[in-house]
């Protein structure tokens, strides 16, 4: 039953009033008694010697409380910046992290690297005073680029890393794989890059500690999308407080992209320093220290082989790609390129052989980590714009040879060469429902009436698949997880009749407010707007996950369901006592419990209130309304589709002009089709984002980051990107009770494929993202 | 990073030369120069202000002369510090030539930024940094030849920098060997370049 707010109905957002209105609390809207400002101290350099470090005179400026450092975090105790995820090479050596403090100790390795904390009275005086910092700094070579940092003789980052490489992992079948590329009929061979990015989150990160000598807690505000993480992380790890007098609070958070998933330096040094200081401390990232510091996305180069017969039927695929890490491995640096990489690069295809190796290369840039898609849109790339090439270098239309390459719709569950088990799809019907929708027949004719007016029009396509709902605890251990994936909630009623759910999920923009409280409306009748979802807070919420790799739905909201599955279980016997049935005879749908074959029946506010006020209560149940429940999921979920891209480029500018898109997606069952409406088009503005515009560069030869600013980093605007076409079809989860996918990071898994086949479709040439106009120009012009 | 100019200016050599002896017609010459202090025989500290676009920072300098070829040319090396600004260094080689009347002055630069100035301040540099040259050459070519019609410039300046002036004397020891003179004109047309390669 669709009801107006239940499961399926586009119900508008119930967070968007505070955010329009102007009542949203994000961290720096935050104010403390007492609050003092930190300032962080940066390296200006690549990659140097720190000699002297001198701070008396910014400890005699006006208003400075302190000025902290490396040396004075270890002499507390605090242990390093972790990563979470273990890695082993093919030697059977584990991953290599060296260790890597809050604060820089000897060595500063990025520019942008945190030095010192300065607290100061007011934020200006912080920042005077960290001008006063006398740092003597004996520069070291350095290296920016994965390819040159893993070259013999490259300079030497960390010295317990030989060579800069972090580990050199594979997946698949080697043999298997050459083997089908010698006997193939067509062997299709590319280099490919996948562009650096920096995630950009509207509201840049920030940290807000503040320490109570009477109860010797330390709360955290702090922009995360996963605070138990943090606080497990912050007090297991780097030893700032035991996990029960550490409260971690993300408010409203403005976007986070994967980049907010990670334990930083600054709020790990701002949680310690509150204790150490006795005073609150507020930091905010400027947005120049955003770019700086923040964990960057993607930085692949790859050289794949992909086989083909005579039939364009895939025969194997071979994958080599070095991945740049950055200076340090960040919270999940190491399974980014990896697990969420290597274990997607079958598609939605048969592929009977697939080896993929890769080699992770420490350089002198930012830590990177996974941002929107986290290895999917890597794997996704390089699958279809292979696919694509072939078809292109056999003659084969592009679209055919995706469909001849299907797995089919009745082979579920799947088993891919690469370690997933695909668990429902339909591939061919998200391909056919794309090309009716842009109308596929009538391209040609298109493309000669572009050529008639001296422009060329190209069309891609990207038939992707990401493994999302992350993850069965089991499994992602198995691979080296250091921890488990589940989601927690709590359901708990109130007297009269209002509902609270705690969730673990996090919502920095995703709209859990209101397809939770679908969830609940729909399952147990309340009212949507007599539920209020509670999340980002330890003291509050049981415990959690977080947010991240589209899991909010698939586990999150599962974690929901089987809290209400206890709710009505209980229910049920409060209902059967009271209108004096057995429990076996109470039927229920939608908050209406009944005795079947009767008109007796109790709603779910009527129990509430009982389970509360139990004057006449079953002898047998306890009082109260209000279950817990862990999920865990039994796989990975795997949404799937189709986008197709147009575009027109001008030659003569080089400027291209995206004139369709449109994107068929399998989530399964869809909750608001609204909000998945509205998390696709920002996946894909990411997503073209990336291919056309965003680029981050560091200077080879001096090592700075040259787009460390809006002048210098192309952000997509509105009129960069068309008039998404947006269609879901829907085959159910089978492996999760709500059937979903998630929805959250397709857009930008899909896009770039999707939108470089269609520009080097109409170029008749390959270019590398991002499709600037200087590129698509001289790439027109022959030059 | 590299950059070259020339720069005419309207004075014989000789009168340029008395003028590049004398540091407080440099110190008013470059633009935001606040202190010049001689630190030993061929090194020079001094601080200025500039604000490139976005980026405000005090810098403080740190210029090494060699090559001394007095007066024809010398090489300057120098590195300038703007805290949290980031920094910038580099070499420059100076020469001066007499061409009908006038002196010729041939810098050529090479140098590198790096921190917040490499990351915000990169798309303005080129802008900032023909202003900051051409601001500097006015007021040289002034003070070395001032013309009639420019007086109340010329008081401007002095009024402005009066009481900098006063410091200047009391940190500094000017000195009359040709080596040393030499030193305050590398000291300042470092200063100058350094700036100019921060916005370069």
């Amino acid at each position: 039953m669709t009801t107006e707010t239940g499961i399926g109905a586009s119900v508008r957002r119930k967070e968007d009033k505070r955010f329009i209105i102007g009542k949203g609390r994000y961290l720096d809207d935050i104010t403390k008694p007492g609050q003092t400002y930190g300032y962080f101290v940066r390296s200006p350099h690549a990659h140097a010697k720190i000699n002297n470090f001198d701070a008396t005179e910014a400890l005699n400026a006006p208003g400075v409380v302190a000025v902290l450092t490396g040396p004075d975090l270890e002499a507390d105790g605090i242990g390093p910046i972790i990563c979470g995820w273990g890695i082993t090479s093919k030697d059977g050596t584990p991953h290599k992290a060296p260790a890597h403090p809050a604060l820089a100790i000897g060595h500063v390795r990025y520019v942008g690297h945190q030095v010192a904390l300065v607290v100061g009275e007011t934020l200006q005086e912080a920042k005077n005073a960290a001008e006063l910092v006398e740092i003597d700094y004996e520069e070291l070579p350095h290296v920016v680029e994965v390819g040159d940092a893993l070259a013999e003789g490259a300079p030497q980052i960390h010295a317990d890393v030989p060579g800069n490489l972090s580990f050199d992992w594979e997946l698949g079948d080697k043999a298997a794989a050459e083997q089908a590329i010698s006997n193939a009929h067509h062997v299709t061979r590319m280099d490919l890059r996948n562009n650096r990015v920096i995630p950009n989150a509207m509201e840049p990160r920030a940290a807000l500690s503040e320490y109570d000598m009477g109860t010797d807690e330390i709360t955290l505000y702090t922009t995360s999308q996963n605070p138990h993480v943090h606080r497990l992380v912050l007090s297991a790890f780097n030893g700032v407080a035991p996990e029960h007098k550490l409260r971690v609070i993300a408010p409203d958070v403005g976007g986070g992209f994967g980049s907010k998933i990670f334990i930083y330096s600054e709020e790990t040094v701002c949680a310690w320093a509150t204790k150490k200081l006795n005073r609150p401390i507020k930091w905010t990232a400027e947005r120049s220290e955003a770019f700086l510091s923040d964990a960057h996305g993607r930085d692949h180069e790859t050289h794949a082989e992909m086989a083909f017969d005579s039939y364009g039927k895939i025969l194997g695929l071979k994958v080599s790609t070095k991945a740049n890490v950055g200076c340090y491995l960040s919270t999940f640096a190491s399974a980014v390129p990896t697990y969420l990489y290597g274990t997607l690069l079958n598609g939605q295809y048969t592929m009977p052989a697939i080896y993929v190796e890769v080699q992770a290369g420490f350089t002198n840039t930012a830590p990177v980590d996974a941002y929107r898609g986290a290895g999917r849109p890597e794997a996704t790339y390089v699958v279809e714009r292979m696919i694509e090439i072939g078809a292109r270098e056999m003659g084969i239309d592009p679209g055919e040879i995706r469909k001849r390459n299907f797995i089919a719709p009745d082979a579920y569950p799947y088993e891919t060469p690469v370690i997933m088990t695909y668990d429902s799809g339909n591939y061919a019907l998200a391909m056919d429902k794309a090309q009716e929708a842009i109308e596929y027949q009538g391209f040609e004719a298109r493309k000669a009436e572009s050529a008639q007016r001296g422009k060329l029009r190209g069309i891609g396509y990207s038939s992707f698949i990401e493994a999302c709902g992350i993850a069965p605890s089991a499994a992602v251990g198995s691979l080296g997880a250091g921890v488990g994936l589940w989601e927690s909630a709590q359901v708990r009623f109130n007297p009269t009749g209002s509902v609270t759910v705690f969730t673990g999920s996090h919502s920095h923009g995703q709209g859990h407010e209101t397809t939770f409280a679908q969830i609940i409306s729909d399952q147990l009748g309340v009212p949507i707007d007599q539920v209020e979802i509670s999340h980002g807070d330890t003291g509050k919420v049981p415990f959690g996950m977080g947010t991240y790799g589209s899991r909010s739905l698939a586990v999150g909201g599962s974690a929901i369901v089987k809290a209400v599955d206890k709710i009505v279980e209980k229910s049920k016997k409060i209902a059967a006592h009271t209108l004096e049935a057995s429990v076996e005879d109470i039927e229920h749908a939608h908050g209406v419990f009944s005795v079947a074959g009767t008109d007796k029946k109790m709603t779910m506010a009527e129990i509430a209130f009982s389970a509360y006020v139990p004057h006449n209560y079953p002898a047998d149940v306890e009082p109260g309304m209000d279950e817990t429940a862990f999920y865990d999921p039994l796989n990975f979920t795997f949404p799937a589709g189709t986008h197709i891209a147009e575009v027109e480029i001008d030659p003569e500018t080089g400027t291209t002009e995206i004139l369709d898109w449109v994107a068929v997606d399998d989530f399964g069952n869809v909750i608001n089709p609204m909000i998945v409406e509205g998390q696709v088009h920002g996946g894909l503005a990411q997503g073209i984002g990336q291919a056309l515009l965003e680029n981050c560069v560091y200077d080879k030869e001096s090592g700075q980051l040259l787009t460390g600013s809006y002048m210098d980093y192309c952000m997509p605007r509105a009129d960069d990107l068309p008039t998404f076409r947006v269609q879901t079809i829907n085959t159910p989860c089978t492996t999760n009770p709500l059937g979903v996918k998630g929805c959250g990071e397709a857009g930008a898994i899909a896009a770039p494929a999707a939108l470089m086949n269609a520009i080097t479709n109409a170029l008749g040439k390959e270019i590398d993202m991002p499709a600037t106009p200087e590129k698509v120009w001289r790439a027109a012009q022959d030059l | 990073m590299q950059m070259e100019g020339q720069q005419l200016i309207p004075a014989p050599q000789e009168k340029v030369w008395e003028a590049l002896n004398d540091p407080e017609i440099l110190r008013q010459s470059i633009p935001g120069c606040e202190t010049v202090e001689k630190s030993s025989d061929t090194e020079f500290r001094a601080s200025l202000t500039a604000k490139f676009g976005p980026v405000k920072a005090k810098f403080k300098g740190h210029v090494t002369l060699s090559d001394l070829d007095p007066p024809n040319g010398y090489t300057l090396t120098g590195e300038g510090k703007g805290g949290a600004a980031g920094f910038g260094k580099g070499e420059a080689k100076v020469s001066l030539e007499e061409q009908a009347g006038q002196t010729l002055l041939t810098y050529s630069v090479n140098a590198k930024v790096g921190g917040k100035l490499a990351q915000i301040g990169s798309r303005l540099v080129d802008s900032a940094a023909k202003k900051m040259a051409a601001d500097f050459f006015k007021a040289f070519s002034e003070n070395v030849a001032p013309s009639d019609q420019n007086t109340s410039s010329e008081e401007t300046l002095s009024d402005t920098n009066a009481p900098a002036s006063t410091n200047l004397n009391a940190t500094t020891t000017p000195q009359k060997s040709p080596k040393n003179r030499l030193l305050y004109i590398g000291g300042a047309f470092a200063l100058v370049l350094l700036a100019v390669y921060i916005l370069n």
